[in-house]
C-alpha cells in the first residue's frame, strides 16, 4: 500500500531523515516508534506532501506521489490525522467531518459517524475547538473515515488521553482495520501500539533502526521503553 | 436628540463605506495573508469607471453598479495571477510593497488622464432628494447607501458561514496546511477571493461616486483609516472589519458634532482608537491569535 524507499528529509541545513525505508501492506496497522526528534512526525509529514525539503521514493499503491501537493494525496486516499488533531474554530463539528471531500469507495456517512459518538451528535452545532480533547481526537478520526481514506496517517492519537479514550481510540483503529483500512501510527504508548498494531519500526537520528513483530516489542517491552525514554 | 440622531446617522453611512472596504481587505488578508494596498486605488478606479461610463457611454448608475464590480474583479484576478500570487512564499512585506506600487501606478495614469480636479457624478433620478424619517430629513442616497451597504455585509456573511465555498474559505483563512492535506485544493481559490475582494472596493467606489469627489486620490485617505479600522476589528475577522467599519463611523460623526472645538480629535480618533485596542487586545476585537498552520 505505501513503500518508502531512501527518503531523506531536512530542516533547512539539519538532515532529519536518513534513507529511511519502510513498507506497509494493505490492511495493516503498522506503528513507528522512536524519541522525540527521531523524525517521526517528519516522516508522516513526507508521505502527506506538507514537508518541502526531502528526497526518496515514496509510492501509494504503486503510484509514486512525486512532487503532488498535499490535496492530490489527500484525493488518492490518503487521510490526515495530525498530531494536534486538526480541528477548526471557525468550523462547527458537522462542518468539520463534511469539509474534506470524499474520496474512498467506503466512506463512513455522517449518520454513522454520529451513531457511533453520540457525544460528537450531541455537539454538532458547536465550534470544534470547544471539544474536549478526547472528543476532538474523536472527530479527526471520524474525518477521515467519513473521507473515505484507504489510508490514515495517524501523529499520537492517543497523545493526552485518559486511558478510557484511548481504549476507544484502539477500537475506532481496529474497526478501521476490519474495514480495509491501512494505518501508519506514530505512536509512543508501546502497550496501544501492540494492541492495535501488526508490526513497528523503530526510527533513531532519522534512520529505521528496527522492524520488530509484536511478539518482539512485548518481550523487549523494558530494553524499548528505557531507550525511549519513558 | 435629534442632533444626536442625525450625527449617528452621517456616521453610519461614512462607515458604510469603511465597512465595504474593510470587508474586502479582511477576506483577502484571510485567505492569501496579502496586504493589499491598493484596495484604495481600487475603489477610486471604481468611481472613475462609473464617472467614465457615464460621460462617455452614458451606460447609468445602475448598470454601472453591476459592471464597474465585475470589471474590477477581473483587474484583480489579472494583477493577483501577474503579479501577486508570485510574492506570496516571500515576506508579507514584498506584497505590501508591490501593491503599494501599483496604487501609485493607478493613480497617476487616471491623474494622467482625467487630471487632479474632481469629477462631476449626479445620483440617479430615483434617490435625489431626501426623505422624512420623522424627526429629521435625510438625503435619500445616503439612505439608500446605508442598506445597500448593509445588505452586502449580511450577504458576504451569510455566504460565508452557510455555503460551501463559505466553509472552504473559512477553514483555509484558519489553517490552510491542514485544509490541503484534507484534500482541498487551497490554490484554486485564491484568484476567486482576490477578485471578489477587489470587486467590493469597486463597489464602493461607485457607491461614493455620487457622494464623494471623484478624484484620481480619493482612495488613498480613506484607505489609511480603512487599515486602522481593518487592525481594530482583528486582521482577517469578517464580522470584526463590519464592525469596525460602522463604529469607527459613528465615532468620527459624534468626534466632528461634540467636539468640534477640537477638529483634531475628529480627525486622529482612529488612530486613538487603534492604539487603545491594541493595547487592550494586540489581536484586535474580534481577531485570534495567529493559529498552528
Amino acid at each position: 500500500m505505501l513503500r518508502i524507499e531512501n527518503l531523506s528529509a531536512w530542516y533547512g541545513e539539519a538532515q532529519v531523515l536518513r534513507d529511511a525505508d519502510l513498507h506497509v501492506d494493505p490492511g495493516e496497522v503498522v506503528t513507528l516508534v522512536g524519541r522525540n526528534g527521531a523524525g517521526k512526525s517528519t516522516l508522516l509529514r513526507c508521505v502527506m506532501g506538507l514537508h518541502p525539503g526531502w528526497r526518496g521514493t515514496i509510492k501509494l499503491g504503486g503510484t509514486a506521489l512525486g512532487n503532488l501537493s498535499a490535496d492530490r494525496r489527500a484525493r488518492l486516499g490518503l487521510g490526515w490525522v495530525p498530531d494536534d488533531r486538526g480541528s477548526y474554530a471557525t468550523l462547527t463539528v458537522t462542518e468539520n467531518l463534511t469539509l474534506p471531500p470524499t474520496v474512498g469507495p467506503d466512506p463512513w456517512s455522517l449518520e454513522r459517524v454520529y451513531e457511533a459518538f453520540p457525544a460528537l451528535h450531541q455537539r454538532r452545532k458547536s465550534a470544534a475547538t470547544t471539544l474536549s480533547g478526547g472528543e476532538q481526537q474523536m472527530l479527526a478520526l471520524a474525518r477521515v473515515l467519513r473521507m473515505g481514506a484507504r489510508m490514515l496517517l495517524c501523529d499520537e492519537p492517543t497523545e493526552g488521553l485518559a486511558p478510557l479514550l484511548v481504549q476507544q481510540v484502539g477500537d475506532l483503529l481496529r474497526e478501521a482495520k476490519r474495514h480495509g483500512v491501512t494505518v501508519l501510527l506514530v505512536e509512543q504508548n508501546l502497550r496501544f501500539a501492540t494492541s492495535v498494531a501488526d508490526r513497528h519500526y523503530l526510527l533513531a537520528e532519522g534512520r529505521v533502526t528496527a522492524a520488530m513483530e509484536n511478539s518482539e516489542v512485548r518481550s523487549r517491552e523494558r530494553e524499548l521503553l528505557s531507550y525511549l525514554g519513558i | 436628540m435629534t442632533a444626536f440622531l442625525q450625527s449617528t446617522f452621517n456616521g453610519l453611512v461614512s462607515g458604510a463605506f469603511y465597512a465595504l472596504l474593510a470587508l474586502g481587505l479582511a477576506v483577502i488578508f484571510g485567505m492569501l495573508r496579502v496586504v493589499n494596498f491598493a484596495h484604495g486605488a481600487f475603489y477610486m478606479l471604481g468611481a472613475f469607471g462609473a464617472y467614465v461610463l457615464l460621460a462617455e457611454a452614458g451606460v447609468p448608475f445602475w448598470l454601472a453598479l453591476v459592471v464597474v464590480p465585475l470589471a474590477l474583479a477581473l483587474l484583480g484576478m489579472a494583477l493577483e495571477r501577474a503579479f501577486i500570487h508570485r510574492l506570496t512564499r516571500l515576506d508579507p512585506l514584498y506584497n505590501f510593497l508591490l501593491t503599494f506600487g501599483l496604487t501609485l501606478i493607478l493613480q497617476d495614469l487616471v491623474k494622467l488622464r482625467y487630471g487632479v480636479q474632481s469629477s462631476p457624478y449626479e445620483a440617479p433620478a430615483g434617490l435625489r432628494g431626501s426623505v422624512d424619517l420623522g424627526l429629521f430629513d435625510f438625503p435619500t442616497y445616503r439612505v439608500f447607501i446605508l442598506g445597500f451597504a448593509v445588505a452586502v455585509c449580511v450577504g458576504v456573511w451569510w455566504a460565508l458561514a452557510r455555503t460551501r465555498v463559505g466553509m472552504v474559505a473559512r477553514a483555509a483563512t484558519e489553517r490552510p496546511e491542514l485544509t490541503r492535506a484534507l484534500g482541498i485544493n487551497v490554490g484554486r481559490w485564491i484568484t476567486p477571493v482576490f477578485g471578489f475582494g477587489t470587486a467590493l472596493a469597486g463597489l464602493a467606489g461607485v457607491l461614493a461616486a455620487p457622494m464623494r469627489a471623484v478624484n484620481p486620490l480619493m482612495g488613498a485617505d480613506l484607505i489609511i483609516v480603512v487599515f486602522a479600522v481593518v487592525v481594530i476589528g482583528g486582521l482577517g475577522s469578517i464580522f470584526g472589519s463590519v464592525a469596525a467599519g460602522f463604529g469607527i463611523g459613528m465615532a468620527q460623526a459624534w468626534a466632528e458634532a461634540y467636539l468640534s472645538a477640537f477638529p483634531i480629535v475628529a480627525q486622529t480618533i482612529v488612530f486613538i482608537v487603534m492604539a487603545a485596542v491594541l493595547f487592550w487586545r494586540p489581536a484586535g476585537l474580534f481577531g485570534r491569535a495567529e493559529a498552528p498552520a
